[in-house]
């Protein structure tokens, strides 16, 4: 089912929680609803669901206008974040009683729920009380359980969010297994960019209730719309180097180093205070004297394949990955060559991409 | 070497005083509390179970050994099989209607609705009050000719009913009114329990069971009545053990006599008229120990059950 927001805006008193969003939601796909905690993902999610009243605009499933529309009417399926398993249910019971809402006969039911059991891995639980199992199965009953009533449309609220490291890792390549099985519609709340870029086909960026910019991940990830889109996505986190243009290069604030750059545009705002985003993997070590910028070494740290390397730049610090067999020590200068990918200047007061 | 030899041997007999300290200092504040316990709780209970079992016992002191006829003349005696089967009936309609009532109305009393802490008041009032002090007012309340209940009745164009008078063969009525004042008065402690056993609900599943369709009806039986089962147990339990002592529900209505045909009689009206009035002290003591294994008996069944309801 194909979802599309239009001007919607959700108010709490005088608090704007989601801020005149339009977009849409594609058909089949896995969409992420990603920001920093408090950015509105809960509310846009609780609007989708129906939890919560929309106050301005209009949610169409479809060609339908379901705004006004009662949860219980609009065919989703939702994950909460804790997962909210009846403790007093058994498994089966849990995963069966949307079904048992409905009023599906029993047997039916119960065949139908021991199938969804088995699609999650959770056939060999089915006794058991939700007490009795651990994060990920709880997870994975949870998922189940909204997938049921073979939902339109299914949420998940930071499903992830309970699980230790290594979980986490694990059932996010399960929802997007059991996503593709299904061929549900999926939006998938999380602040971890990480979670988003993995396993998504679209990433939804927001922040203090504002659409920030939405784009598959590779593409959010290459193409940044503002300097807060660069800055939450990659890891290490992309390099700020505060500067002004001069002459149509960037000079970092002390003069101490200039950057002149190919993909520059040609006419770039002289005298404008700028930021330069350079994500690490950006910068290469020159083999000769030809080179986009120099910096110092300030310190190096071996990450087994390679190193990661801290720059001067005057008296602002970048990191570059360095490979291991490069032999400068710390103290010397490097010449450094900047690839056509993860370069970008933003303006320093609006943020937005110049 | 003698001075030294001394001074070891010293310091270890002060090292033991100080491990003898420890280890028994603490039972030394333990006396007040255990002196109290044993001189007001475990001895008269003891005492009760003595008398229960020696023989024909007076206040003079003379008996004539032990045995279990005291037990057999009380299990034989017509005043305590009536005792028996009256503090029954009360125990299985106050508990279980009362119980179903509080449910109800703690439901209520937890929507959030303005103007509830008024009625939230109103309904805890009986607890602060004593409850002989509150029978005498529902005496009136129970009056043939002027009292309120009857007036409602009258309004339903139901007839008087002769709720606290002679009337009838062994006036029915009496334990009815008797009933109808144990709900209300067991009402407001099992609401607040309950209440606060309803707010412990988390409110995330009434949403889960929302988008899934679920109505109030459903809601309640499968969600709040199963997740509410152990406080219900608890104050079920509570409840239970109260109403076997069943007697200062009584003693208004009737100036201290149980009923207007002696009609009212319960176990501890037994076992008091036994004691002070009769100076029949094995026969009261043996009441009570039946009174207490009745009321043990039924604890453990409900503590069984409620194995069932932890999740
Ligand atoms: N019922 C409410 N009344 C007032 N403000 C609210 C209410 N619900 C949410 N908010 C506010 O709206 C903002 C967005 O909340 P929301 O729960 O959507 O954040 P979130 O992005 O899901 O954050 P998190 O990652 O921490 O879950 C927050 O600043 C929050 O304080
Ligand atoms: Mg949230």
């Amino acid at each position: 089912m194909h979802v599309r927001i239009d001007h919607l805006t959700k108010r709490f008193g005088d608090f704007t929680a989601v801020d005149d969003f339009n977009m849409d939601f594609d058909d089949g796909k896995l969409t992420a609803l990603l920001g920093p905690s408090g950015c509105g993902k809960s509310t846009m999610l609780n609007m989708l669901s129906g939890i919560l009243p929309v106050t301005e605009g209009h949610i169409y499933f479809d060609e339908d206008d379901v705004t006004g529309m009662p949860p219980q009417d609009r065919g989703v399926g939702l994950v909460f974040q804790n997962y909210a398993l009846y403790p007093h249910m058994t498994v089966l019971e849990n995963i069966a009683f949307p079904l048992e809402i409905k009023k599906v006969p029993k047997t039916e039911r119960l065949e139908k729920a021991k199938e969804m059991a088995k699609l999650v891995h959770v056939d060999t639980l089915l006794d058991r009380r939700p007490g009795a199992l651990s994060g990920g199965q709880q997870q994975r009953v949870a998922i189940a359980r909204a997938l049921i009533k073979e939902p339109r449309l299914l949420l998940l609220d930071e499903p992830l969010s309970n699980l230790d490291a290594r979980l986490r890792l694990e059932m996010r390549e399960e929802i997007r297994r059991i996503q593709l099985r299904t061929g549900v519609t999926t939006i998938f709340v999380t602040h971890d960019q990480e979670e988003a870029m993995s396993i998504c086909d679209k990433i939804v960026l927001m922040k203090d209730g504002i659409l920030q910019q939405e784009d598959a991940p590779q593409e959010l990830y290459d193409d940044p719309h503002n300097l807060f889109v660069a800055n939450f996505l990659g890891n290490p986190p992309i390099n700020n180097i505060e500067g002004v243009i001069r002459d149509n290069a960037f000079v970092t604030r002390d003069s101490a180093v200039t950057i002149r750059y190919r993909n520059f545009s040609k006419d770039l705002p002289e005298g404008r205070e700028v930021i330069l985003g350079i994500r690490a993997e950006a910068a290469i070590i020159s083999r000769d004297e030809t080179h986009d910028f120099t910096g110092r070494i300030k310190s190096r740290y071996t990450m087994g394949k390679e190193e990661l390397a801290f720059l001067n730049l005057g008296d602002q610090e970048i990191r570059v990955y360095l490979s291991t067999e490069y032999e400068d020590k710390p103290g010397e200068d490097a010449n450094f060559h900047l690839r056509s990918k993860g370069v970008f200047l933003f303006d320093k007061e609006t943020g937005e991409r110049i | 070497m003698a001075d030294v030899k001394t001074a070891k041997k010293k310091s270890r007999d002060e090292q033991g005083n100080y491990i003898f300290n420890r280890r028994f200092e603490p039972f030394g504040y333990l006396i007040p509390f255990a002196l109290g316990l044993i001189v007001f709780t475990i001895y008269p209970i003891v005492n009760v179970v003595i008398m229960a079992f020696k023989e024909k016992y007076r206040l003079s002191g003379r008996y004539d050994g032990f045995g279990l006829y005291n037990f057999e003349y009380v299990l034989a005696n017509d005043d305590f099989r009536n005792a028996l089967s009256n503090t029954f009936l009360y125990v299985f309609t106050v508990v279980p209607i009362a119980t179903v009532l509080a449910i109800l109305i703690a439901n209520l009393l937890n929507q959030k609705i303005r103007g509830m802490a008024i009625f939230q008041t109103a309904y805890f009032l009986p607890m602060v009050t004593s409850s002989i002090a509150v029978g005498l007012s529902w005496r009136y309340i129970f009056n043939t000719q002027v009292g309120v209940l009857n007036w409602i009745l009258s309004v339903f164009g139901i007839n008087a009913v002769d709720w606290l008078g002679a009337s009838g063969a062994r006036a029915p009525w009496n334990i009815v009114a008797v009933i109808i004042f144990g709900i209300w008065n067991m009402l407001p402690f099992t609401i607040i329990l309950l209440l606060s056993g309803l707010q412990n609900i988390d409110p995330m599943y009434y949403t889960a069971a929302r988008v899934d369709g679920a109505g109030s009806r459903m809601m309640f039986f499968r969600i709040t009545v199963p997740l509410l089962a152990p406080t219900i147990f608890l104050t079920m339990i509570i409840n239970m053990i109260s109403a076997f002592k069943v007697y200062n529900e009584i003693i208004p209505f009737w100036s201290g006599r149980p009923g207007a045909m002696n009609n009212v009689y319960t176990m501890v009206y037994f076992i008091k008229e036994q004691f002070y009035s009769k100076d029949r002290l094995g026969f009261a003591a043996a009441a009570a120990i039946i009174l207490f294994l009745i009321i043990f008996a039924f604890t453990m069944l409900q503590r069984f059950v409620q194995r069932r309801f932890r999740y």
